[in-house]
């Protein structure tokens, strides 16, 4: 464009290619300093409770026994180096392992049986639509009269947390699928079970990671309260023993392990479904 | 390939019950030789696809009998290739794995599956492309997969719905071109639903028009044009002549207006000698 002599068509070619590149500073630019912006944000967040805690502050919320951060900080490293942390989160781990397993197991074939035959959804859905809008922290007592030790009790709250998210989104994503893929694949000369194999399973299988990362949630929520009301171990049981022998900056640290723990495991989910699920990420390429 | 003749005999096909039953096609009668090539025209929503439907298996006709070389229909199957409006691939599957996907529930080995599905690809263009999902193709791509996936299984008949109607001009072309290509290679007996005249002059042997819904047959002609088709065909005067005859047949069907008479009277010599079947309510 500096160059008079340029024909007029040319400095609009010129323009095109430049465009991006001045653009893509900014852009940069713009991320670095958003991240900068939330950086500073949390800092705040922990100065002002800080503040609070130091200054037993004592207007709506009573700061009076919450821990500071830098004591919750040297409980945290205390609880890092005690040899009985490990034995806490590994059993509220096992717990949420196996519960949520075994629910998995039991309600993606119930689910893909029900999204294709009526009969089963109206033999199976019924005392399910009575007993899914019960909360399952309402099942613990009944729970522990039920099974013969406390460990199994809480298991069952488990898969009773994981089991309705994912036997709905299985049945969700079964009924959804296209059912011209269903035709596609009797007319290449499939027959019951390879189309159930081969295309109710994998085209419901978006569904199901979905319904598998909502259950991996609930599962986690219902072990700490189970935890609470009758753990021997457990991070929930930490958490709530903090409370009672009043080690006030170990609750916050029990707090923030579940909420780890909470995060690795949904992150476990999204890996595996997108292992399930590959064709997903490619869509959108071209 | 001396096989591949179909016969559908007064077929009625309705869906829904009571109030909401809706008759799609009303006894229909329709005879394909083996390697015939049939076009299929009508307004939109008088059955075009139920007639798919019912040669396919995917659903059984109240009255009548549907025949594919005299065994009656009675579900799905291979011998029976279906091309759908959209791709319907499996998008899960990559494009070898999804044209595969008939040949597993054959007594193939593994190695000449391999093979076949190397040559199909092959034919189709798309030998690049095996390892690909489809969700990475464009929609051209993904049809030629569909055309592969039914290919592959040499099937006896290939019903195909409207394949081409969401690809652009000039990707419809080129399927075309390759659809005449498989099909003088292979002599399959071929019933093609479109609701395109030029297509369906272009492609077919013979082109029926079927009436609104509940659909009957309305006409029926031969398509004299020679074959290899060209270009050039799509201009001459006999083409022309065939898709004045299609459009006032069907204008006639979408706005009720009886447009034949008019259309017979200026232009008497050719659909009359054409005409194979006429409804006979067409005069009425």
């Amino acid at each position: 464009m500096a160059n008079p002599m340029t024909t007029p068509s040319l400095p609009i070619d010129d323009l095109a290619p430049a465009e991006p590149s001045k653009l893509s500073v900014p852009a940069n630019l713009d991320a670095i300093r958003r991240i900068i912006t939330r950086l500073l944000a949390l800092a705040a967040f922990i100065a002002l409770w800080e503040l609070a805690s130091t200054n037993k502050i004592h207007f709506l919320i009573n700061f009076a026994h919450v821990p500071a951060p830098s004591v919750v900080a040297v409980s945290t490293t205390e609880f890092a180096q005690a040899p009985k942390s490990l034995r806490h989160i590994a059993n509220s781990a096992r717990r949420v392992a196996i519960g949520f397993g075994l629910a998995l197991l039991t309600a993606v074939p119930l689910g893909l049986l029900i999204g294709r035959s009526r009969l089963i959804e109206d033999v199976i859905m019924t005392p399910i639509e009575v007993l899914r809008p019960i909360p399952g922290v309402a099942w613990i007592p009944l729970a522990i009269l039920m099974f013969p030790t406390a460990e199994q009790s809480m298991i069952f709250i488990c898969f009773l947390g994981a089991i309705f998210p994912i036997l709905l989104s299985t049945i969700h994503g079964v009924e959804n699928l296209d059912r011209r893929l269903i035709y596609a694949a009797q007319s290449l000369g499939a027959g019951t079970w390879p189309i159930f194999r081969e295309v109710v399973l994998p085209g419901a299988m978006p569904s199901i990671v979905t319904g598998l990362t909502i259950g991996m949630g609930t599962c986690w929520f219902l072990v700490v309260t189970a935890e609470m009301i009758s753990g021997q171990f457990g991070i929930g049981y930490f958490t709530w023993e903090s409370y009672t022998m009043q080690k006030y900056p170990d609750i916050i640290v029990g707090m923030l392990v579940i909420g780890v723990l909470g995060m690795a495991s949904s992150a476990l989910i999204r890996f595996l479904g997108r292992r399930l699920t590959p064709w997903q990420q490619n869509q959108g390429t071209r | 390939m001396s096989r591949g003749a179909i016969a559908l005999e007064n077929v009625t096909l309705a869906f829904g019950e009571g109030r909401n039953a809706v008759t799609a096609l009303q006894s229909l009668s329709l005879t394909l030789r083996p390697g015939d090539f049939l076009s299929v025209l009508g307004p939109s929503g008088c059955g075009k696809s139920s007639l798919i439907n019912t040669i396919a298996g995917f659903q059984r006709p109240q009255a009548g009998e549907v025949s594919v070389d005299g065994e009656q229909v009675v579900r799905p199957g291979p011998d029976r290739g279906v091309v759908f409006q959209q791709p319907t691939l499996f998008p899960w599957k990559l494009v070898r794995q999804n044209v595969n996907f008939g040949l597993k529930f054959r007594n193939v080995r593994r190695a000449q599956r391999d093979q076949m599905v190397d040559e199909i690809l092959h034919k189709v263009g798309l030998s690049e492309f095996g390892r690909h999902y489809p969700a990475q193709l464009s929609g051209g791509m993904q049809q030629r997969v569909g055309l592969a996936r039914v290919l592959v299984n040499k099937p006896r008949v290939m019903l195909m719905d409207e394949p081409f109607s969401s690809l652009d001009a000039q990707t419809r072309l080129m399927m075309q071109e390759l659809l005449l290509e498989v099909w003088t290679e292979y002599g399959m007996t071929v019933l093609f639903v479109t609701h395109d005249i030029d297509e369906a002059i272009y492609l077919g042997s013979q082109v029926a028009v079927l009436t609104r819904r509940p659909g009957r047959l309305k006409a029926l002609f031969d398509v004299p044009l020679p074959r290899p088709r060209t270009i050039d065909t799509l201009v001459s005067k006999d083409f022309m002549k065939l898709k004045r005859t299609c459009m006032d047949l069907l204008r006639e069907e979408m706005l009720g207006v009886p447009a034949a008479t008019e259309m017979r009277g200026r232009d008497s010599n050719l659909p009359r000698d054409r005409l194979l079947v006429e409804s006979a309510d067409v005069a009425a």
